[in-house]
C-alpha cells in the first residue's frame, strides 16, 4: 500500500521510467528494504489499471522498449487523500510516517499539518487507552494497555522530534 | 468560560516567549498544555496564572481581566481561587507533611485547629496515611507530589495549575499521582491547567493544545 502511494508521490514530481523510480525509491526510502524490479513493474501495472499512473510515452531503447509513466489527475487526488489522513496508531507504523513526511516535503504540501493531525489522532488514542487502563478491572487489562501506550508514545516521541526538524529536512530533500 | 487568555505577548528582554497566544478553559475541564522546550508553554502557565503579567493581551477568569489586577489583588486572587503543583513539590522543607498540606488555609487566616483538621482528611484520598509528621526531606517523589496535590486542592480553589507535576517521577509513580490528581480534581469540581513534555500525562487531560513559537495550537480542534 505504502509502496503504491510512494511510487505515486515520486511520479508527480516528474515523468520516469521504471527503472529511475527504482532508483529514486531506494535512494529516499530504501534504506532497510531496496525494491525488486519485479515489485516496481507488479506496482505499476495495478496503479495504470486503477486509472492513478498512465504510460505517457513508450521510448525505443538499446534493449526492450522503456515506458515513461505519469501520474493522473486522479492518482494527485489519492496521492492528496493518503497523504492528509492521518493513520490509525499501530505497531509498525514508522515507516508509513517517515514516508508521509518525506513525501510531504518533496511535493511541497505541509508536513507540519500532517505532523499535528497524526500528534492529533496519536493523542486522542493515548486518551482512549488511558480511560480503558483506568477502567480495568483486573491488573493484566491495565498492562496490556500500558504496553499500547508506551508504544504510541513512542511515535508521539519521534512526530515531535520530526516536527522540530523540519527545516533541516526540507532543504535536504529538494 | 472560566479561564481565557486572548493575544497574550510576553518578552524576557530581547527574546518573544508568547506572541499571540490563546486559550480558553471551561469550568472543571482539563487542558494539557505540550510544546517543544522553549515554545513558551511554561509562560502562558504562568501568565494565566497570574503569576506573570503579559505584556500585551487579556486574561479574564471568572469576568475579571487578571492581567490589570494589582500585585496584591493577584496574589489574594491566587491563594483564594488557584491552586498550584509544581514540578519539584515546593513543599516548605521545615513543615511536617501535614502543615504543608494546611498552608493555604492557615494563610488565607483559617484557624490553626479548622486547618489541620482539613488536612488530615485530605491523607487517605492521597494514599498519605500514616505520613502526617514526616518532613519534605523524608518523603519519596511521588509522595512529595502527592502532598502538593493536596494543598493544592486543600482550599478548594476553581482551578489548579501545574508545571511538569510528574517531571521528576518515574512512570508507576507518575501515573499514581496523575490518576490522583485528576480524580481529586473532578471531585472538588476544579478546572486543571497541566504543562508537560509527557504524552502518557497528557492523555489524562480532557484535551491537548501544543505550544509553538508563543501560540497555541490545537491540533484537536482542526
Amino acid at each position: 500500500m505504502t509502496i503504491s502511494y510512494t511510487l505515486l508521490g515520486l511520479l508527480e514530481k516528474e515523468t520516469r521510467h521504471g527503472y529511475d523510480l527504482k532508483q529514486s525509491y531506494d535512494r529516499r526510502f530504501g534504506a532497510a528494504r531496496p525494491l525488486r524490479f519485479g515489485q516496481v513493474y507488479r506496482t505499476l501495472a495495478q496503479l495504470v489499471r486503477d486509472g492513478l499512473v498512465s504510460v505517457a510515452a513508450i521510448e525505443p531503447g538499446a534493449g526492450p522498449e522503456r515506458k515513461r509513466y505519469e501520474i493522473t489527475p486522479e492518482g494527485v487526488t489519492d496521492l492528496e487523500r493518503w497523504l492528509s489522513e492521518p493513520e490509525n496508531p499501530k505497531p509498525g507504523l514508522q515507516t508509513v510516517l517517515f514516508t508521509k513526511v518525506v513525501l510531504a516535503l518533496l511535493s511541497g504540501r505541509s508536513a507540519e499539518s500532517f505532523l499535528d493531525a497524526q500528534r492529533a489522532k496519536h493523542l486522542a488514542v493515548m486518551r482512549e487507552l488511558t480511560r480503558q487502563r483506568r477502567d480495568a478491572a483486573a491488573a493484566q487489562d491495565a498492562l496490556l494497555a500500558d504496553y499500547q501506550l508506551f508504544h504510541i508514545e513512542a511515535d508521539l516521541r519521534w512526530i515531535d522530534h520530526a516536527a522540530g526538524r523540519l527545516g533541516t529536512l526540507a532543504e535536504e530533500v529538494r | 468560560m472560566m479561564l481565557t487568555a486572548h493575544n497574550l505577548h510576553k518578552s524576557f528582554g530581547p527574546t518573544p516567549a508568547l506572541r499571540g497566544a490563546e486559550l480558553s478553559v471551561e469550568k472543571g475541564e482539563l487542558v494539557a498544555v505540550m510544546g517543544p522546550s522553549g515554545s513558551g508553554k511554561s509562560t502562558l502557565l504562568h501568565c494565566l496564572a497570574g503569576i506573570l503579567t503579559p505584556d500585551e493581551g487579556e486574561v479574564v477568569f471568572d469576568g475579571r481581566r487578571v492581567d490589570r489586577l494589582s500585585d496584591r489583588e493577584r496574589s489574594m486572587l491566587r491563594r483564594a481561587r488557584f491552586g498550584f503543583v509544581f514540578q519539584f513539590g515546593q513543599l516548605v522543607p521545615e513543615l511536617p507533611l501535614l502543615e504543608n498540606i494546611a498552608l493555604p488555609l492557615l494563610l488565607s487566616g483559617q484557624s490553626r485547629r479548622a486547618a489541620i483538621g482539613a488536612a488530615w482528611q485530605w491523607l487517605p484520598r492521597l494514599g498519605l496515611d500514616g505520613l502526617a509528621h514526616r518532613l519534605p526531606g523524608e518523603l519519596s517523589g511521588g509522595q512529595g507530589q502527592r502532598t502538593a496535590i493536596a494543598r493544592a486542592l486543600i482550599a478548594k480553589p476553581d482551578m489548579v495549575f501545574a508545571d511538569e507535576p510528574t517531571g521528576a517521577l518515574d512512570s508507576v509513580a507518575a501515573d499514581q499521582v496523575m490518576e490522583l490528581l485528576v480524580d481529586a480534581a473532578r471531585a472538588e469540581g476544579a478546572g486543571v491547567v497541566i504543562v508537560t513534555h509527557e504524552p502518557r500525562v497528557a492523555a489524562y487531560a480532557d484535551r491537548t493544545v501544543i505550544v509553538r513559537d508563543g501560540r497555541v495550537a490545537e491540533p484537536e480542534r482542526v
